[in-house]
C-alpha cells in the first residue's frame, strides 16, 4: 500500500503540468482573470519577448535586450552591466515567488521596454509563458 | 547667584562629559575600525541594499550631499532615473530616502564623506557620483583606456569594477584591481 501511494506520487509528479507554478504567480493570475482576461495566449507572450521596440535612448531593444532568449541561463542589463539572474523558476527558485516584486517589474520593464505599462493580458501571457520555462 | 553659577557648572560639567563619551567612542570606533573613519560608510540598509543594488551597484549615501539624494530620490524622479525606471512604492521609497538623507556626505565624519561635502557645498547638486569634483581628481591620472576604452569597467560609474572592497565602503588605492590592466601600479 505505502508503495503504491509513493508511485502514485511519483506519477502525479511527472504529469503535473508544466509550469513551475508558485502560490504568487497562481494569484496574480486570477487577478489578472478578475481584471477580464479570459484566454492566455503564451505563443503571443514568446513572440512579444523577442519584439523590438524604440528604446528612450533610440536604440532598439526588446526583453531579450538584457534577460536573453536562454531562460535558463543569466542574463546582463544593457546599461548598467549588471548580471540578471536566470528567468526560468527550474534554475532560479527565487523567479516568480514574490506578487510585489513581479507586478515591481513588470511596471519598470514595460515602460522601459515599450513605452507604457503592460495590460493584465500581456502580464497574464508572459507570467505563463515564463513560469513554464 | 551661586544656585546660577552652580547651574551653568553642571550643565557645562554635563556636556563635557557627554562630548567626551562622544570622543571616546568615536576613538574607540575608530580604533578597532581605522578604515571606517578614513572611508565612507557601508551600506547597512538592507532594503537600500536590495533596491538600489538589484539594478547597479548600491553606492553608498555617503558619496553624496543629501541635497543630491533629495533630487534624486522623489516618486517622480524615480520614473526616469538615468533614463530608466526605477519606481518604488510609497512605503519603500521612503525608507531608501530617509536612510540617504540620514547618512549623506554631509551628515558624515568619515574623511572621503567630509571631503566629498566640501567639494559639492557651493555648487548646485551633482545628480551623478562622476560630476563630483573630489572624485573626479582622485581618477584624473587614469588613462582613458583603461577606465571608458575598458571592455571590463566601461565608466566611472561601476566602482565596484575596479575597487574590490567598494561594498566595504572602502576606496583606498591599496584595494583598487584594474580589469585587463593587472600590472597597473598607482
Amino acid at each position: 500500500m505505502k508503495r503504491l501511494i509513493t508511485l502514485m506520487i511519483i506519477a502525479a509528479v511527472m504529469v503535473s503540468p508544466e509550469a513551475m507554478a508558485s502560490p504568487a504567480s497562481d494569484s496574480l493570475l486570477a487577478k489578472y482573470k478578475a481584471d477580464g482576461v479570459t484566454k492566455i495566449d503564451a505563443a503571443k507572450a514568446k513572440a512579444d519577448w523577442t519584439k523590438e521596440a524604440k528604446g528612450e535612448d533610440g536604440e532598439t531593444i526588446s526583453c531579450s535586450t538584457c534577460h536573453g532568449t536562454d531562460f535558463s541561463k543569466p542574463g546582463k542589463h544593457r546599461k548598467t552591466h549588471k548580471v540578471i539572474d536566470p528567468m526560468s523558476p527550474r534554475v532560479n527558485a527565487d523567479r516568480f515567488t514574490d506578487e510585489k516584486k513581479i507586478e515591481k517589474w513588470f511596471k519598470r520593464n514595460c515602460n522601459d521596454t515599450w513605452g507604457r505599462e503592460c495590460t493584465s493580458q500581456e502580464k497574464a501571457d508572459f507570467l505563463s509563458f515564463l513560469t513554464a520555462q | 547667584m551661586i544656585r546660577k553659577i552652580s547651574v551653568a557648572t553642571a550643565l557645562a560639567i554635563t556636556l563635557t562629559v557627554t562630548s567626551a563619551v562622544v570622543v571616546a567612542e568615536d576613538l574607540a570606533e575608530a580604533i578597532l575600525t581605522p578604515y571606517r573613519q578614513k572611508e565612507i560608510v557601508p551600506v547597512d540598509n538592507k532594503q537600500y541594499k536590495e533596491e538600489c543594488g538589484s539594478c547597479h551597484y548600491a553606492y553608498p549615501p555617503g558619496l553624496l550631499p543629501s541635497k543630491s539624494w533629495e533630487k534624486l530620490l522623489t516618486a517622480e524622479a524615480l520614473k526616469k532615473h538615468f533614463g530608466e525606471n526605477a519606481e518604488l512604492d510609497a512605503d519603500t521609497l521612503k525608507v531608501i530616502h530617509d536612510y540617504a538623507i540620514a547618512n549623506a556626505a554631509d551628515k558624515s565624519y568619515h574623511k572621503r564623506s567630509r571631503k566629498i561635502a566640501i567639494a559639492t557645498e557651493n555648487i548646485e547638486a551633482p545628480l551623478r557620483i562622476t560630476e563630483v569634483r573630489y572624485i573626479k581628481r582622485k581618477h584624473h591620472e587614469i588613462p582613458e583606456k583603461m577606465i571608458k576604452g575598458n571592455k571590463d569597467v566601461k565608466s566611472l560609474s561601476y566602482c565596484d569594477a575596479c575597487h574590490t572592497q567598494a561594498n566595504k565602503g572602502v576606496f583606498d588605492e591599496d584595494t583598487v584591481k584594474i580589469p585587463n590592466y593587472p600590472d597597473w601600479d598607482d
